[in-house]
C-alpha cells in the first residue's frame, strides 16, 4: 500500500485543534441532557485527544424530534427541488475537499489511520461518494404503470423518513459519508451516532453541513456509546429506519430491537471472514500483493479481509514464502509519522482480542511463520503476523480477528474449495486469483458472497453495490442498488373515466 | 427556468424584469468583445479551409456584429435578440441545470446482465454511439447546445455541432470553456457554417455515427433522406409543432389567459412548442379573447438590453418577412385581427404582439408554424370535438389542458397525440424530463433518462460457461 511521506502530499497539521466535541441537533450545537462527556483517544499513543459530549436517550430523542420536524410535508427539505439536494451534496463535496487537510490530520490521529492513506483514499472516497449520490437525487424515478382497470396508476419513490445511522471506527469519514450521502440523496433525515472511538471527523463534517445550506434538523449527530445512544435509535419508536455498520453481534441486537420497537427497516454490513482463492495458475506476484493488502490494510481492520487464503498445493510453499517476505516490510508507529506504514489497532478491547486469537493460533498448532505479539512501549500495536498450516477449524480461521493476522490454508480441488470457503455463516467478500475464465465464472458464481473480487481485492467504488450474504448482512449499500434501501414506495391508483393504452 | 417563471402568476414578465431591476441581475454589457469567431477542432481555433467568413447581424438594430469563419465541406442578446433579463435568468439557469443532470448521469447508465437460457453468462454494455453530429437551431443557442452536449458526452460520444449560420456566438465562447475545461482534444468540436452546406455535409458523411438535429420539419426531412443515402446513420429529430393549448370553461380564468400568453408569445414566438392554436371552450371565450388582447397590447416590444423590454426582435429579416407574410393571410383568409398586425419599429425585426379571433382550422395561420408574435384563438364546444380538432394535425410537439376537473385532465392528457403535454401550466421544462415530438414534430426523446437511449449503442456479450446457476 501506499507509504506515507509521499513528496506529493502536504504535511500533517501540527497543532490541530478540534473545534466541534458537541452534539449537533438542527444545525446547533449542544451539550448533553445528563453534562456528561466522554473521553477520545489519540490510539497510537493512548492519550486523551479531547473530552466530547456524551449523547444518551434523551439526547437522541431531542435528535429524532428535530429530524421528523424536517421531514415534514410542506417544510423546506420536502419540498426542496431534488436538484437542489443534489446542490448541496455537490456543494458538501467541494468543502470536504477544502478541508482535506484538517480532515485527514483528524482521521490518521483519531483512528490511527495511515496519513498519506486517510489524505489520498479515505478523503477522496469521501468526496466522490457524495458526487455519485449527487447525481442520484433528481433520477429517483418511479412509475407509471399499465394496471388493469380504469386506473391511472403511478409510483412515487418517497424518502422513508427518519434515518438512523450507526457508524463504525475503522474508517469513520468513509462509513459516515456512505450512509448519509445516500439517505440525503433520496430526501431524508438523518440521526448519526459515530463510533465512540472516533467521533471527531464526524463532528467537523457536520459544521461543513451548515455551512453547506442544509436546512436544520435534516443531518443530526449524537457521539455517545452503543449500549446507551445506539440502542435510543435502534428501539425508537419514531425512527423509521436504522442503518448499521459493524459486528454481527451487534447487528443481530439491532434487528432484534427494530423488531420489538416499531417495526423499522434495518440494514446491516457485519462482519466476514472473507475467503480469498489463489489458483495455481494464477499470476503469483500479483495474487501475493493482492491477498496481502486484502488482509493487512488498516492492520487488517476491514469488514471484507481476506481473512482465509485458500492456495493450492502445487504452489502453497512458495506463495507462503512470498507472503511472510512480504509482512515482513512494515514500519510501525505513529500514523502521522513520515516513512510509517503500519499503525495502531483502535483501542485496548480489540489489541487484547486480536492477541488472544493469534496465541489460540500457536495453541491449536497452526505455524507462526512471523509476528505473533504486540510492538511497542505504548499505543496498540500488533506485529504483522502470518500463520501458515492453518486448518479450518482453528479459531484463527473461523472467528473474525480484525487485526495484521494472515491465515493461509492449502487446498486441492476446485470443489473442495468453494466448499470450504462457503463453510461459513460469513458471506461478505472473496476473492479468486487465476487466468482461467471458466474457473473465474464458475467460482465467482458458486461463492456465497455480496462481492466477488477477480484477480484484485478490496476494490470498491461508489457505483458498484456493496453488503453481505448471510450473517455478514442484510442490504446493499451504494451504487443504484443502495437508494431503494432509502425508499418507501408508494403506489397512486386514480380511477379515470376510461383507460387507454 | 421557464417554470420559475410561469409560476410568478399574472404580470409574470413584469415580475422578471423587476428582479432585474433589483440587485438580482447584473447590467448587460451591450458591446461585448467578440473573443471566438473561428471554427472550433481538437481544442484548437481554425480558420475556415475556404478562408471564407460570414457575418453575423445584430437583430435589434440590421447591423454586422462580426464575420465569423464559414465552416464547408472542409466545421445571446447580441446574437439573437432574446431580452437580456431572460437570457440571463431562464436560458442560462436551464444550461447549468442541463449539464449538473447529465454529469450525474455519466456513471449511472447501466447495462444489464441478463438470465439467458442455457450454460452462457450474458450481459449487455451500453457504449457510446461513435461520432456524432449535432445540428442546432437560432432560437436558443446557448440551451440547445447543452441539450445535445449534455448526454452525448455523459455517454461518452465525440461531437461535430454545426451551429446555426444567426447564432454562433455563444456556442464558440463555450467551445473555447471547453477547452478550458479540460476535455481531451477532439471531443468537442464546433464548426459554423450554413445548413445546405455545413449541415448538410454533417448529415450525409460517411463517417459521422449519428445526427441529432433541432430546427424545421422540412429540414428534417432533408436529414433524414441523407442519413438513409449515406450511412444509415441513427437519427434523431427535434422539429416544428403547431402546438394546441385547450382551454376549458372550469380554467382558472386570470390563470390560463396568462399563460396561454405566455405560450404563444415566450422567445418572440420562437418556440417549436409554442401554444399557436388556443382553443377556448364556448362560454368563455368572449371574456379570454378580451382579456388576452388586453394582455397582448400591454407587451413591451423594445431593445432586449432594455430591462423593461419583454419582447425584442425576430432572430433575422427571412423570419421576419415570413411572419409578416402569415399575418397578411389571415387577414385575407377572415380571421379577426384584434391587435398588432404589422411591424413594429423601423430599424430592426421588431412585429407587434398579434392576436388572431375567430379563427377556423382550415386557415393557413391556424395549420402551419409561424414561429413569431402571432397568437390563434379558436372556438370549440365540447371535450370530444376539441381533441379531434387538436389532433388534426401532422404536428405533435406538445400540448396544454386548462381545467380544474381531474376527469378532464386525465382523458386529455391521455387522448392528445403529443410528445409533453401540460395541465394548468405551459413551457415547464426539466432536465429531468424528456422531451420530444409525436408524428412529424419529430423522433425520439430528449432529456431525463430517456436522453441517454439515443447516444447509446447497446452491445450484448454472451460467454460460454460450464454450468449455468442463476
Amino acid at each position: 500500500m501506499l507509504s506515507s511521506g509521499k513528496p506529493d502530499i502536504p504535511a500533517p497539521l501540527t497543532n490541530l485543534k478540534i473545534q466541534y466535541t458537541k452534539i449537533f441537533i438542527n444545525n446547533e450545537w449542544h451539550s448533553s441532557v445528563s453534562g456528561k462527556k466522554f473521553p477520545v483517544l489519540n490510539p497510537a499513543t493512548e492519550e486523551i485527544i479531547c473530552h466530547v459530549e456524551e449523547g444518551d436517550k434523551e439526547d437522541v430523542d431531542k435528535a429524532v424530534k428535530a429530524a421528523r420536524q424536517a421531514f415534514q410535508i410542506g417544510s423546506p427539505w420536502r419540498t426542496m427541488d431534488a436538484s437542489e439536494r443534489a446542490r448541496l451534496l455537490f456543494k458538501l463535496a467541494d468543502l470536504i475537499e477544502r478541508d482535506r487537510l484538517l480532515l485527514a490530520t483528524m482521521e490518521a490521529m483519531n483512528a490511527g489511520k495511515i496519513f498519506s492513506n486517510a489524505y489520498l483514499m479515505d478523503v477522496s472516497a469521501c468526496i466522490r461518494a457524495l458526487q455519485y449520490c449527487a447525481g442520484w437525487a433528481d433520477k429517483i424515478q418511479g412509475l407509471t404503470i399499465p394496471a388493469d382497470g380504469n386506473i391511472f396508476t403511478y409510483t412515487r419513490h418517497e424518502p422513508i423518513g427518519v434515518c438512523g445511522q450507526i457508524i463504525p471506527w475503522n474508517f469513520p469519514l468513509i462509513m459516515l459519508i456512505g450512509k448519509i450521502a445516500p439517505a440525503l440523496s433520496c430526501g431524508n433525515t438523518v440521526v448519526v451516532k459515530p463510533a465512540e472511538q472516533t467521533p471527531l471527523t464526524a463532528l467537523h463534517v457536520a459544521s461543513l453541513i451548515k455551512e453547506a445550506g442544509f436546512p436544520p434538523g435534516v443531518v443530526n449527530i449524537v457521539p455517545g456509546y452503543g449500549p446507551t445512544a445506539g440502542a435510543a435509535i435502534s428501539s425508537h419508536m419514531d425512527v423509521d429506519k436504522v442503518a448499521f455498520t459493524g459486528s454481527t453481534e451487534v447487528g443481530k441486537i439491532i434487528k432484534e430491537a427494530a423488531g420489538k420497537s416499531n417495526l423499522k427497516r434495518v440494514t446491516l454490513e457485519l462482519g466476514g471472514k472473507s475467503p480469498c482463492i489463489v489458483f495455481a495458475d494464477a499470476d503469483l506476484d500479483s495474487a501475493v500483493e493482492h491477498a496481502h493488502q486484502g488482509v493487512f490494510f488498516h492492520q487488517g481492520q476491514c469488514c471484507v479481509a481476506a481473512s482465509r487464503l485458500y492456495v493450492e498445493e502445487s504452489i502453497y510453499d512458495e506463495f507462503v514464502r512470498r507472503s511472510v517476505e512480504r509482512a515482513k516490510k512494515y514500519v510501525l508507529g505513529n500514523p502521522l509519522t513520515g516513512g510509517v506504514n503500519q499503525g495502531p489497532q483502535i483501542d485496548k478491547e480489540q489489541h487484547d482480542k486480536i492477541l488472544d486469537l493469534i496465541e489460540s493460533g500457536k495453541k491449536e498448532g497452526a505455524k507462526l511463520e512471523c509476528g505473533g505479539g504486540p510492538w511497542g512501549n505504548k499505543g496498540y500495536f500488533v506485529q504483522p503476523t502470518v500463520f501458515s498450516n492453518v486448518r479450518d477449524d482453528m479459531r484463527i480461521a473461523k472467528e473474525e480477528i480484525f487485526g495484521p493476522v494472515q491465515q493461509i490454508m492449502k487446498f486441492k480441488s476446485l470443489d473442495d474449495v468453494i466448499k470450504r470457503a462457503n463453510n461459513t455463516h460469513y458471506g461478505l467478500a472473496a476473492g479468486i486469483f487465476t487466468t482461467d475464465l471458466n474457473k473465474a465464472i464458475t467460482v465467482s458464481s458458486a461463492l456465497q458472497a455480496g462481492t466477488v473480487w477477480v484477480n484484485c481485492y478490496l476494490m470498491g467504488s461508489s457505483q458498484s453495490p456493496f453488503g453481505g450474504f448471510k450473517m455478514s448482512g442484510n442490504g446493499r449499500e451504494m451504487g443504484e442498488y443502495g437508494l431503494y434501501e432509502y425508499t418507501e414506495v408508494k403506489t397512486v391508483k386514480m380511477k379515470i373515466s376510461q383507460k387507454n393504452s | 427556468m421557464l417554470r420559475a417563471a410561469a409560476t410568478l402568476g399574472p404580470s409574470l414578465g413584469r415580475r422578471l424584469l423587476s428582479a432585474a431591476a433589483t440587485q438580482a441581475v447584473p447590467a448587460p454589457n451591450q458591446q461585448p468583445e467578440i473573443f471566438y469567431n473561428k471554427i472550433f477542432i481538437d481544442n484548437e481555433w481554425h480558420d475556415a479551409v475556404s478562408k471564407k467568413t460570414f457575418p453575423t447581424v445584430n437583430p435589434a438594430t440590421g447591423e454586422v456584429i462580426c464575420q465569423v469563419a464559414e465552416g464547408d465541406k472542409a466545421l445571446e442578446t447580441l446574437d439573437n435578440g432574446k431580452p437580456y433579463v431572460i437570457s440571463y435568468l431562464v436560458d442560462l439557469d436551464m444550461v447549468l441545470k442541463c449539464l449538473r443532470y447529465y454529469a450525474g448521469w455519466a456513471d449511472k447508465y447501466h447495462g444489464k446482465t441478463i438470465p439467458i437460457d442455457g450454460d452462457f453468462f450474458s450481459y449487455t454494455r451500453h457504449e457510446p454511439v461513435g461520432v456524432c453530429g449535432q445540428i442546432i437551431p437560432w432560437n436558443f443557442p446557448l440551451l440547445m447546445q447543452a441539450w445535445k452536449l449534455g448526454p452525448a458526452l455523459a455517454t461518452g460520444n465525440v461531437v461535430v455541432m454545426k451551429v446555426a449560420e444567426q447564432t454562433p456566438l455563444t456556442a464558440l465562447y463555450v467551445a473555447n470553456l471547453i477547452k478550458e475545461a479540460g476535455f481531451p482534444p477532439g471531443v468537442v468540436n464546433i464548426v459554423p457554417g450554413f445548413g445546405p452546406t455545413a449541415g448538410a455535409a454533417v448529415a450525409s458523411h460517411e463517417d459521422v455515427d449519428k445526427v441529432a438535429f433541432t430546427g424545421s420539419t422540412e429540414i428534417g426531412r432533408l436529414i433524414q433522406v441523407a442519413a438513409g443515402s449515406s450511412n444509415l446513420k441513427r437519427v434523431t429529430l427535434e422539429l416544428g409543432g403547431k402546438s394546441p393549448n385547450i382551454i376549458m370553461s372550469d380554467a382558472d380564468m386570470d390563470w390560463a389567459v396568462e399563460q396561454a400568453h405566455f405560450a404563444l408569445f415566450f422567445n418572440q414566438g420562437q418556440c417549436c412548442c409554442a401554444g399557436s392554436r388556443t382553443f377556448v371552450q364556448e362560454d368563455v371565450y368572449n371574456e379570454f379573447v378580451e382579456r388576452s388582447v388586453a394582455r397582448a397590447k400591454s407587451r413591451v416590444v423594445g431593445n432586449p438590453f432594455d430591462s423593461k423590454t419583454e419582447q425584442g426582435p425576430q432572430v433575422d429579416e427571412t423570419q421576419f418577412k415570413k411572419i409578416l407574410g402569415y399575418i397578411n393571410s389571415g387577414k385575407q383568409e377572415g380571421a379577426k385581427l384584434l391587435c398588432g398586425g404589422g411591424p413594429a419599429a423601423d430599424r430592426g425585426y421588431y412585429i407587434q404582439p398579434t392576436v388572431f379571433g375567430d379563427v377556423q382550422d382550415g386557415m393557413t395561420i391556424a395549420k402551419e408554424e409561424i414561429f413569431g408574435p402571432v397568437m390563434q384563438i379558436l372556438k370549440f364546444k365540447t371535450i370530444e370535438e376539441v381533441v379531434g380538432r387538436a389532433n388534426n394535425s401532422s404536428y405533435g410537439l406538445a400540448a396544454a389542458v386548462f381545467t380544474k376537473d381531474l376527469d378532464k385532465a386525465n382523458y386529455l392528457s391521455q387522448a392528445l397525440q403529443a410528445g409533453t403535454v401540460w395541465v394548468n401550466c405551459y413551457d415547464v421544462f426539466g432536465a429531468q424530463s424528456p422531451f420530444g415530438g409525436y408524428k412529424m414534430s419529430g423522433s425520439g426523446r430528449e432529456l431525463g433518462e430517456y436522453g441517454l437511449q439515443a447516444y447509446t449503442e447497446v452491445k450484448t456479450v454472451t460467454v460460454k460457461i460450464p454450468q449455468k446457476n442463476s
